[in-house]
């Protein structure tokens, strides 16, 4: 035991270094990754907060909070889960919001693949279409609406592959193993274009708008840092950031 | 009853036949295949020239073996005798060096014969049953392997039979059950039984005895015997038992240290004075003799033998049987007259031949010849002084004991 | 009908990549197994480790790397194109290699311990008693080390049912093809839909505690040994 002692010691000191600034933790649906790291570090240099984000499918982290999980916000990939939450008393009434529109992309990672969206789909000339499994993802379901919309889903179907959520179907795509997917816009754009493989942005009007909510919850509604950050996201900084990463915003 | 069988047989050494109902010089039927028999008339017997080096053990040997009969390997645990074995048997791929047999190469520089290719039947030291397999089902393992590769040779060679082998070792009752359920004594005898099944031309025993205890020893030792007694062909038998080497050899290596001590005709190498000191009270002789006469009333053997007789316990072998004796050195006594009133039932004249040290400062060793047979005795030195021995002196022992074996 | 006919087909499904993986394994874990067991190389090392591999890595990670490895732009899609094979992402083919790389320890280790245990002794006796190297491998080594082999088949049945990293990675989700219980089930949970995920998750419960049920009460003759 007193060999011990130093290091308790050690310990005892270390932890109230951390009181001088609030911290919020929140869990953040897989697509929104890249963004809300960029958002993150300037909403820290700004604030003197700091955030702990876990990035997961919406559907796993929402079955966490409903078990406990100490998350103090979600940003979901769809807007049924937020509204869930809130039904359910977990989600503080009033304080859920759209924070992201996602765009939908036909891409390939061969830059000469697709050219003409409708057309390549209708001449199935492809190996496999990867898409985000329709059942658990937002982008998935939009997929499945915009092969409706273009008449072509019967014809598709057996090319068709599915990822379990949309960082899956962009991997299907990427790794060449699918020739073409449907993927997140966010994934392939950077700076306003898409930089890598070929793409069709799939006009808004072919499908549901993919819309990804964010909702605060009861363990956080007290939490500064918390409230600050979804203010913060409505805001200017953050939306042109979300903008340059390929969404569309209220 | 016969011994190793006489090289005057007339049969060439490399058809060291299993023949146990016919005597061996009635062998005139093997002569068709000439070109092995020519082979093995150039160098019968097994020729070793092994050499390994281990961290901690080294084998350097370069031995010729005898075709016949049942060689020895002695020596302690350590001493390189079951790597020899092995060597011979093609288990030990480390080894350089050059093993014949009969002519034929097994290995050298060039060839290496597979363990599975050499006609070898192998004894090890724990029985090493299969225990997927029956007693039966073991016996057979091999015997088909061999019938079937030894397909394109003289049928006629498959001379010794399974059923022989059953018999020799008495195992016939055993032969439903699994070698779990067999004793460790019935084992090893299912393992020889085994090795003889495949029809070797050379017979690999690696201590078939030192796993067992006193009582399964004397159980097997019968059969090996009989073994011995039946079989044509050269045994290599490995031991660190003196009293086994006693019993069974007719031919004795004794290895120390990865190297051979002494190498040659059982009896040229117990009387050796320089080897005894390490057998300590071990050290004595064996001399082959004959059941001459039985004593009903005092229940004695004589035996014949060196030209004399040498009166033992009846143990009910038959009157001209083999018989072997042992005469340990520690038994022997010298004196300068046949000896009167004395418990002792042995007295023999005999001649000095040598004169060694023993182990003790206080004790001496005596070689002696019997009738044209070493004999070695032990006396202190004060007896040898006072008796004023030297050799060429004509004295007469008395034998304590004599051990019928 | 208490489980939909998805999930009956998912069953069949999962039910028929572990047949395949086994029986595969068997061929390709033992010599594996064997090599293992009586070399004295020093590759012994370095090759048992590789296939110890699965048991610590991510079976996200293996499932990636064989995505990549297996599409048109790895090594293995290469020669599978070539042959005129296609890509094995997202066929019934693709996750048995999968499963088979995934569950290679769970086959030779096993195996070699079972292999390991026979020693060179019976090897040697039967080396003298006529028997060549495969002579000794299938008549001996095998049936000495068949309770090993028995362990390592159901633990690589097992193993495989309750695969579900790796075919997640390489599947594509393929209903009848390549969409396993375990997928099923977790497909069933991210749409929040508990009861379905219950019932079938239930079915996997009971079939594996039955498996290593019947795995630890079944005792090979020690009295052989």
């Amino acid at each position: 035991m007193p060999r011990l002692r130093p290091l308790l010691l050690a310990f005892s000191l270390a932890a109230p270094g951390t009181v001088c600034a609030e911290e919020a933790q929140i869990a953040v649906a897989a697509n929104f990754t890249a963004p809300m790291k960029a958002i993150i570090a300037r909403f820290e240099d700004d604030t003197g907060h700091s955030v702990k984000v876990s990035f997961g499918s919406t559907g796993k982290l929402y079955a966490q909070i409903q078990n406990g999980a100490p998350f103090e916000a979600l940003l979901a990939a769809d807007q049924r889960r937020p509204e869930l939450l809130e039904e359910e008393g977990v989600g503080v009434p009033g304080s859920r919001f759209t924070y992201a529109i996602g765009s939908l992309v036909l891409w390939s990672a061969d830059a000469e693949k697709v050219e003409d969206g409708p057309a390549l789909l209708e001449s199935g000339d492809f190996n496999k279409l990867s898409i985000a499994n329709p059942k658990l993802a937002p982008y998935g379901e939009a997929s499945v609406q915009t092969l409706e919309a273009l008449g072509v889903e019967q014809a598709i179907e057996p090319k068709l592959v599915m990822g379990e959520n949309i960082a899956q179907a962009y991997q299907f795509v990427d790794t060449g193993n699918a020739d073409i997917g449907f993927v997140a816009l966010s994934q392939v754009m950077q700076g306003g274009e898409i930089v890598k493989g070929s793409g069709w942005i799939v006009p808004g009007e072919m499908h549901a708008p993919i819309r990804q909510d964010a909702v605060i919850l009861e363990s956080g509604k007290d939490n500064p840092a918390v409230t600050e950050l979804f203010a913060y996201l409505q805001g200017e900084k953050a939306k042109a950031i979300i903008h340059d990463f390929g969404y569309e915003t209220e | 009853m016969k011994r190793a069988p006489s090289p005057s047989s007339g049969e060439p050494g490399g058809r060291a036949d299993l023949r146990p109902d016919s005597r061996p010089d009635v062998q005139s039927d093997v002569q068709s295949d000439v070109q092995s028999d020519v082979q093995s008339d150039v160098q019968p017997g097994i020729q070793a020239r092994v050499r390994i080096q281990w961290p901690g053990f080294s084998l350097d040997v370069d031995e010729r073996l005898p075709a016949r009969g049942v060689t020895a390997l002695f020596g302690h645990s350590g001493s390189g005798k079951t790597t020899l074995l092995r060597c011979i048997a093609g288990l030990e791929h480390a080894a350089e060096g050059r093993i014949q047999f009969n002519g034929e190469v097994w290995q050298d520089a060039e060839t290496w014969v597979p363990t599975h290719r050499r006609p070898i039947g192998y004894v090890f030291q724990e029985a090493s049953l299969f225990p997927h397999l029956t007693v039966l089902g073991n016996l057979r393992y091999g015997q088909k392997r061999s019938q079937r590769n030894a397909a394109a040779q003289d049928q006629r060679q498959a001379r010794f039979s399974l059923e022989h082998a059953i018999e020799l070792l008495g195992i016939g009752h055993l032969l439903k059950r699994r070698p779990t359920a067999l004793s460790g004594g019935e084992r090893q005898r299912v393992s020889i039984a085994r090795a003889l099944a495949v029809n070797p031309r050379l017979l690999l025993m690696d201590e078939p005895l030192a796993a067992l205890d006193l009582a399964r020893k004397q159980e097997i030792l019968p059969y090996l015997e009989r073994l011995h007694d039946d079989l044509a062909i050269p045994v290599l038998y490995v031991s660190h038992a003196p009293d086994e080497v006693a019993r069974l050899a007719d031919h004795l290596v004794t290895m120390d240290g990865g190297r051979v001590q002494a190498s040659g005709p059982i009896n040229e190498v117990l009387s050796r004075l320089d080897l005894p000191i390490r057998l300590g009270e071990d050290a004595g002789v064996v001399l082959d003799g004959e059941v001459a006469e039985r004593d009903e009333r005092w229940h004695l053997l004589r035996i014949a033998c060196c030209s004399t007789s040498l009166w033992v316990r009846d143990s009910g072998a038959a009157i001209g049987d083999h018989a072997r004796i042992r005469i340990l050195a520690r038994d022997v006594s010298i004196a300068h007259q046949p000896s009167r009133g004395t418990s002792i039932l042995n007295s023999l004249p005999a001649r000095v031949l040598s004169l060694g040290e023993d182990a003790h400062p206080a004790l001496a060793l005596v070689k002696l010849d019997v009738a044209g047979n070493p004999v070695l005795a032990r006396l202190t030195r004060r007896s040898a002084e006072e008796l004023g021995l030297a050799p060429a002196q004509s004295v007469w022992i008395q034998i304590k004991a004599v051990a019928l074996l | 009908m208490f489980l939909t006919e998805t999930d009956l087909e998912a069953i069949a499904l999962t039910l028929r990549l572990a047949s395949v993986t086994t029986l595969i394994l068997f061929a390709v874990g033992t010599p594996i197994a064997w090599w293992l067991a009586r070399t004295h190389s020093r590759w012994k090392g370095p090759v048992g480790a590789l296939v110890a591999l699965p048991l610590v890595l991510p079976p996200s990670v293996l499932g990636f790397y064989l995505l990549v490895t297996m599409g048109p732009n790895g090594p293995v899609g290469a020669v599978t194109e070539a042959l005129g094979i296609g890509l094995l992402p997202f066929t019934f083919w693709g996750l048995v290699v999968g499963s088979v790389f995934y569950s290679l320890p769970f086959m030779v280790q096993p195996v070699q311990n079972a292999f390991e245990a026979i020693g060179e002794r019976p090897l040697e006796a039967a080396a003298t008693l006529r028997a060549s190297p495969m002579d000794r491998f299938f008549s001996v080594a095998l049936p000495l080390s068949l309770p090993g082999f028995v362990t390592a088949g159901i633990l690589t049945f097992a193993h495989t049912v309750g695969e579900f990293g790796v075919v997640l990675m390489i599947g594509g989700n393929i209903p009848g093809l390549t969409r396993v219980a375990s997928v099923q089930i977790y497909d069933y949970v991210e749409a929040l839909e508990y009861g379905n995920a219950h019932r079938l998750a239930a079915v996997l419960l009971v079939f594996s505690f039955l498996v290593l049920l019947v795995l630890y009460a079944w005792r090979p003759d020690r009295k052989r040994a």
